[in-house]
């Protein structure tokens, strides 16, 4: 078989580079674990600052999002191009509402003087600020990667209204999908460590 | 066979003339030459590198160069040597041209990523000497230790970047390599039919995977905390520079086998050709190769057995350390045997080949020492540690590439050269090699610390010599490299098979055409059968005819 015909074997190298972003995150959640046992008392008076509403707010787009990529998929077996195209249009939209939301909520943060090296981080306990820092790299590398995915589900998107994606070969919107998935899998463990941590 | 236009002269893909046909090409054979080139540059300019460093420790004091710019030398010796010559030496040159022809397939499974990587490798390359010309040399050793890292004024940063950028463009080759391992070998080969060293690329590829990441967060918080002073790896603001040394270490220990692993499967490739007797214990090798890819990811903290942990961490690490000796053995025990009552012929690649074996073995008996808590904590950061991660990085995955270079040459130029001048090279090479190293392991025994610009007369001798050894040995491969570089003067055709090998690359045109096989291959059952080999030499002198 051609490497061009074969959406099996594209989706293995999509896979394998998964797992090199799960590892990319485990390293940051092995920092977090290092430094939850160490403050566990600052982390929860961390998680207090978060808001709950929002993060729950973005939880519940993320997961819709990753039902209509995935449902896009079924849509491009059953060869149904335009509900495809509506659906991934769909979880764009939420992609975007999701970096919006991310936005306001750092901004909301920083006006409430918290950021790296600000002096209510600096006058506050150790483990405190290091809370926020964990908080700021890793919510802002997920964020980082979910407009990755946002875009690459806009390829997907162009490819299916020029006809390129089809039936028979939807490697492109599988690969986009799977990253999407991951994506949304990734946020699974960042909400609840930090926003539900009491 | 010789009417098929080679790959040199047909474009892939089709229409691209001149310097296009080269850096927009998908070709696996001409994105392997295209490292080759860049992969020898930056090692002769890391060559220099050390050299000159040698040269500066060759007296006590100030020889040719200030502390400032010795500590800038040692840092670009090591950043260069590491992740531009040794990572990517053999699985992005020899990888790319061999793995696919091995398995009978015409290209990597993901052509067009395999040219990004190249060009990621460019760029790395590119940042690194950017790094060096803005904001001062970087100081900080190619471990980028906090928090000497975080507060350096030199541009750490822009070295890290390039590391990270390295980092993914070995990763993404390891990826292209497992999907092509995986969907594109020839219908008749078996998992246990495949050549030895697209196996040990097999488990590099694993190992750059999944330990690269670790190292890319790590690398990307150094550039945070540069940048935004988080304070993750500073006590004052809660965290703790150690997490740095074993996220750092988490990657870049299993780094040793991705620069290894790839040398080990040259040697299992070399030594039965020359010996003309199939492998000892194949499945030994291949799960060898697995073996240390997985026990080698589990051993990260013994750089660190000084660093403060506690006992029982010391105690396991450093029974692992032990555990992947065992792999290792098995390998070196099974080269031996394939030796053992072969037909030997005695030829500039195996010659390298052998010279590895020896200098391997005592390469890793020494990184026992290092690998036992007591006697590390003597010689930690010591001369000694210099003397063993060379004898492993040069002595072991160099000596590797340099056979890859004199045994694959013929068949990826289809010239060949001098054998006198190959044999001298090697020679020279390993006597200055073992004069270079050996003095060191007495100097780290008598404490002397690694990385220092000045130390006391009783190392005077020491040093001394291996600043001769230096020399000779430089000597030496620059010697190699002219008699490689000259063969394409003298232009001495070599014949399709110059060795007498097995596997597929042998059974295909030397230089192979743009699309490998011409016809449909045949894969025997057992990669390593040279029956029918040894039978046509015999033939061959029953004949009166000379060897080709």
């Amino acid at each position: 078989m051609k490497p061009a015909d074969d959406n099996r074997g594209k989706t293995l190298g999509m896979w394998l580079f998964l797992y090199s972003e799960i590892i990319l995150f485990g390293g940051l959640f092995v920092l977090y674990a290092v430094f939850f046992s160490r403050f566990s008392q600052d982390f929860v008076q961390g998680g207090h600052e978060l808001s709950r509403i929002i993060g729950s707010i973005n939880t519940l787009i993320l997961l819709t999002s990753s039902f209509t990529v995935a449902a896009s998929i079924t849509a491009i077996r059953r060869n149904q191009v335009k509900t495809a195209i509506c659906l991934i249009g769909f979880s764009m939209a939420c992609g975007l509402v999701f970096l919006i939301n991310k936005y306001m909520e750092w901004g909301h943060k920083i006006h409430m003087g918290i950021y790296p090296n600000s002096e209510r981080l600096m006058e506050s306990s150790p483990g405190f600020n290091i809370f926020f820092g964990m908080y700021y790299i890793i919510t802002g590398l997920h964020g980082l990667h979910v407009l990755i995915g946002t875009i690459l589900l806009g390829v997907s998107l162009v490819m299916l209204i020029k006809g390129k994606i089809t039936q028979d070969s939807h490697a492109l919107l599988e690969n986009s999908g799977l990253y999407w998935h991951l994506v949304d899998l990734i946020w699974i463990f960042v909400f609840p460590l930090f926003y539900l941590v009491l | 066979m010789t009417d098929i236009p080679s790959f040199f002269e047909t474009p892939s893909p089709p229409g691209l003339t001149g310097i296009k046909a080269w850096l927009l090409t998908t070709d696996h054979k001409r994105i392997a030459l295209m490292y080759l080139w860049a992969v020898l540059f930056w090692f002769m300019l890391a060559v220099i590198f050390g050299l000159l460093l040698r040269v500066e420790l060759m007296s006590p004091g100030k020889t040719i160069m200030d502390a400032r710019v010795y500590n800038s030398l040692f840092t670009l010796h090591g950043v260069v040597m590491i992740f531009l010559f040794v990572i990517p030496a053999i699985p992005a040159i020899f990888g790319n041209f061999i793995l696919p022809i091995q398995i009978g397939a015409h290209d990597v499974f993901f052509p067009k990523l395999n040219l990004l990587s190249w060009y990621l490798f460019m760029l790395g390359g590119l940042l690194a000497v950017i790094s060096l010309f803005s904001g001062g040399f970087p100081d900080t050793g190619w471990t980028f230790y906090v928090p000497f890292s975080v507060n350096t004024q030199s541009n750490v940063s822009l070295t890290v970047l390039a590391a990270f950028i390295l980092g993914m463009s070995s990763m993404l080759t390891g990826l292209n390599f497992i999907t092509t391992i995986h969907r594109m070998r020839a219908d008749e080969m078996g998992w246990m039919q495949i050549p030895l060293f697209t196996w040990s690329l097999y488990a590099t590829a694993w190992v750059q995977l999944l330990a690269t990441p670790v190292v890319s967060i790590t690398l990307l918080l150094v550039v945070f905390e540069r940048l935004f002073s988080l304070g993750l790896f500073d006590p004052d603001k809660g965290g703790d520079p150690l997490l740095y040394q074993h996220l750092f270490w988490m990657y870049s220990h299993p780094a040793v086998y991705i620069m290894i692993l790839p040398g080990m499967g040259v040697i299992s490739e070399i030594i039965p050709v020359f010996s003309r007797k199939a492998i000892f214990g194949y499945k030994g090798i291949v799960w060898s190769s697995m073996a240390i890819a997985i026990a080698g990811s589990l051993v990260w903290a013994h750089h660190m057995f000084t660093s403060g942990m506690s006992d029982v961490a010391v105690f396991v690490f450093s029974l692992l350390t032990f555990l992947v000796a065992i792999p290792s053995a098995v390998k070196v025990f099974s080269w031996i045997s394939t030796m053992y009552k072969g037909s030997i012929a005695m030829e500039p690649p195996f010659f390298y080949a052998l010279v590895f074996i020896y200098l391997f073995s005592l390469g890793g008996l020494t990184g026992l020492v290092l690998g036992s808590a007591g006697t590390d904590i003597h010689v930690h950061d010591t001369h000694f540690v210099v003397a063993h991660f060379h004898f492993m990085m040069f002595g072991g995955t160099g000596f590797a590439f340099f056979a890859a270079l004199h045994f694959w040459w013929p068949k990826i130029f289809g010239i060949m050269y001098d054998f006198k001048k190959a044999y001298v090279a090697a020679i020279l090479t390993t006597i200055g090699f073992v004069f270079h190293y050996v003095p060191m392991f007495i100097l780290g025994l008598q404490g002397m610390p690694r990385r220092y610009y000045d130390y006391l007369p009783i190392y005077h001798t020491g040093n001394f010599l291996a600043g001769w050894g230096a020399f000779i040995m430089v000597g030496g491969i620059a010697l190699m490299f002219v008699n490689l570089l000259m063969s394409f003067r003298q232009n001495i055709r070599a014949t399709d098979n110059p060795w007498g090998g097995t596997t597929l690359e042998w059974a295909i045109p030397s230089p192979p055409p743009v699309h490998n096989f011409p016809e449909k291959p045949h894969i025997d059952d057992l990669p390593y059968d040279f029956r029918l080999i040894v039978e046509a030499e015999k033939n061959r002198v029953k004949k009166g005819q000379s060897h080709p």
